[in-house]
């Protein structure tokens, strides 16, 4: 299991796309926000938690579509799928992989793009609080949609269609933990309710990920 | 005959209009569908009974 | 006949065959009563109904709108049930009445759209709100064209019929949570107009005795659209097992000939 994840960075490091992919579609949307809503910064504290959000969110859907596919066009995930390991533990161990390289960095780079928009004090905290435990979610939710369309040509934009309204619930309750931690106001009903579907998707959807993966390799 | 609709008269048809033409739509299109599929298989069904 | 002969005698109707045979039987009353229904039910609601003293004559939308919106969550219910079938018991026209369903209730999830938008206009001067069940139908509308796409993308029926299944579950499960996050995200613009109780929607802003008389329109329609989607779903169910049947004959004959 080890070895595979440290394969999955290996690779994920090496062939470049990945990895920095990710970061830059960020850092591109927080940079370009401020030119179309204008300067005031008044507005940008008030936008900054959500614009945040939705930039990781979307950042994380962009790079969906690797998740899988280069496994699957290399007869890799053949392999994987008659190895001893059961396919649950792959999608989940590819799961961790893509929040490693992709999730993670995220996370760690929203702070400073936070700086851009002029995110109140007390919501740095938050922000990085809810970007942590909401980011998982989104990486297992994503796996799920990348097997779904794993066999599919072309199967980018439907990955993206189907995952949407997945990512719905996630959205919500993180942006709102990270907009209430920058006003100030209580944040646990929220948190609790994050933390909750990110266990819940952790425990439950590898099952159907593989169970789906299993009928995309029959 | 046509009832007083008042100042919402605009409203009330165009959503009238909206859900029946959408609903036609639907139906149509289903037909439509049917028809062909129904006609191709026919034609298809033939072939294959007459070539053995 | 005990419950599980009845049972089995259920399970027979998953045979195409006698699944053709049997809807093409029924149809034609379903077809008719349907739109019966919808007809008498509409000319009543539209022409001798008295407006309501708060909403005026916009009132009368209600006879398309919640038979509209009640059938878009239904229909979901509806795949959802034949997805679990089809799952479980591995009968071809339990996933084609699921697939035959979708388009059917994307039509429906767009009029209740549609209705809610020009009726909004007037009642809170503006087309569209992200009032918490505007955003869930909206939300239901995406899961219902990323079903349609996916089984639009798939070649393989078989493989198809079992990925929108397992979508269909977890989407299911999703659309629930989506409800509840966005009621937790915005506690919406006006209270107790709850659009699936008619009580409530015919009792909201007016006196009791004035909401019998939109409720037995209504009732009308609800069950107009019941009938028209049996319809439609049972008709266009037959569609589906057609063409499988054409594409399974023509693959035949590439291998013969």
């Amino acid at each position: 299991m080890i070895a595979l994840l440290l394969r999955d960075l290996k690779l994920a490091f090496r062939a470049g796309g990945g990895f920095g992919l990710g970061l830059a579609f960020f850092l591109i949307v927080t940079v370009l926000v401020p030119f179309s809503v204008g300067p005031q910064s008044s507005l940008l504290s008030t936008i900054a938690p959500g614009v945040l959000w939705l930039g990781a969110l979307l950042a994380c859907l962009l790079s969906l579509d690797r998740l899988l596919a280069l496994d699957w066009e290399d007869g890799s995930l053949d392999l994987l799928a008659t190895a001893p390991l059961p396919l649950e533990s792959v999608v989940t161990i590819k799961a961790l992989a893509h929040w490693l390289t992709t999730g993670l960095p995220l996370v760690l780079a929203a702070p400073f793009l936070g700086v851009l928009l002029n995110l109140p004090v007390p919501g740095f905290f938050w922000l990085v609080v809810s970007l942590l435990i909401g980011t998982p979610a989104m990486s297992v939710i994503g796996t799920f949609g990348a097997a779904l369309t794993v066999g599919l040509k072309r199967g980018g934009l439907l990955l993206s269609l189907l995952v949407l309204p997945l990512y719905v619930p996630t959205l919500i309750f993180g942006a709102e933990v990270a907009r209430r931690g920058a006003t100030g106001m209580e944040t646990q009903t929220p948190l609790l309710m994050l933390a909750g579907i990110t266990a819940a998707t952790i425990a439950l959807l590898p099952f159907a990920s593989a169970a789906v993966l299993r009928i995309n390799l029959r | 005959m046509m009832p007083d609709l008042g100042k919402y008269a605009d409203t009330v048809l165009w959503s009238y209009a909206a859900s029946i033409g959408l609903l036609a739509l639907l139906i149509v299109f289903s037909i439509a569908r049917g028809r062909k599929i129904r006609a191709e298989m026919e034609k298809v069904e033939q072939r294959m009974t007459r070539n053995g | 006949m005990s419950i599980a002969a009845k049972a089995n005698a259920l399970w027979e109707y998953a045979n195409p065959r006698k699944f053709l045979a049997t809807s093409e039987r029924v149809m034609p009353f379903f077809w008719v009563s349907s739109l019966a229904c919808i007809v008498v039910g509409l000319v009543w609601g539209f022409f001798f109904t008295p407006d309501d003293y708060k909403q005026g004559s916009t009132v009368k939308i209600i006879y398309l709108h919640v038979p509209a919106a009640l059938m878009a969550i239904n229909c979901w219910l509806m795949m959802l049930a034949t997805s679990l079938v089809w799952l479980v018991r591995r009968h071809h026209v339990s996933a084609l009445a699921a697939r035959a369903a979708a388009p059917v209730g994307i039509v429906m999830t767009l009029i209740a759209l549609a209705t809610g938008a020009i009726w909004g206009q007037p009642m809170w001067g503006t087309w569209w709100a992200w009032d918490p069940r505007l955003t869930s139908f909206l939300i239901l509308f995406l899961f219902y064209l990323g079903y349609v796409a996916l089984w639009e993308a798939i070649e393989d029926p078989d493989t198809a019929a079992d990925l929108t299944s397992v979508l269909c579950l977890v989407g299911s499960v999703f659309a629930i949570l989506s409800r509840y996050a966005v009621n937790f995200w915005n506690q919406g613009l006006h209270q107790g107009a709850s659009v699936m109780r008619a009580a409530a929607v015919t009792g909201a802003d007016t006196e009791e005795k004035v909401s019998n008389i939109y409720f037995y329109p209504l009732l009308l329609c609800i069950i107009g659209f019941v009938l028209l989607f049996i319809a439609l779903v049972l008709y266009r169910t037959g569609t589906e097992i057609r063409a499988r049947r054409v594409k399974a004959l023509l693959a035949r004959e590439r291998v013969n000939g």
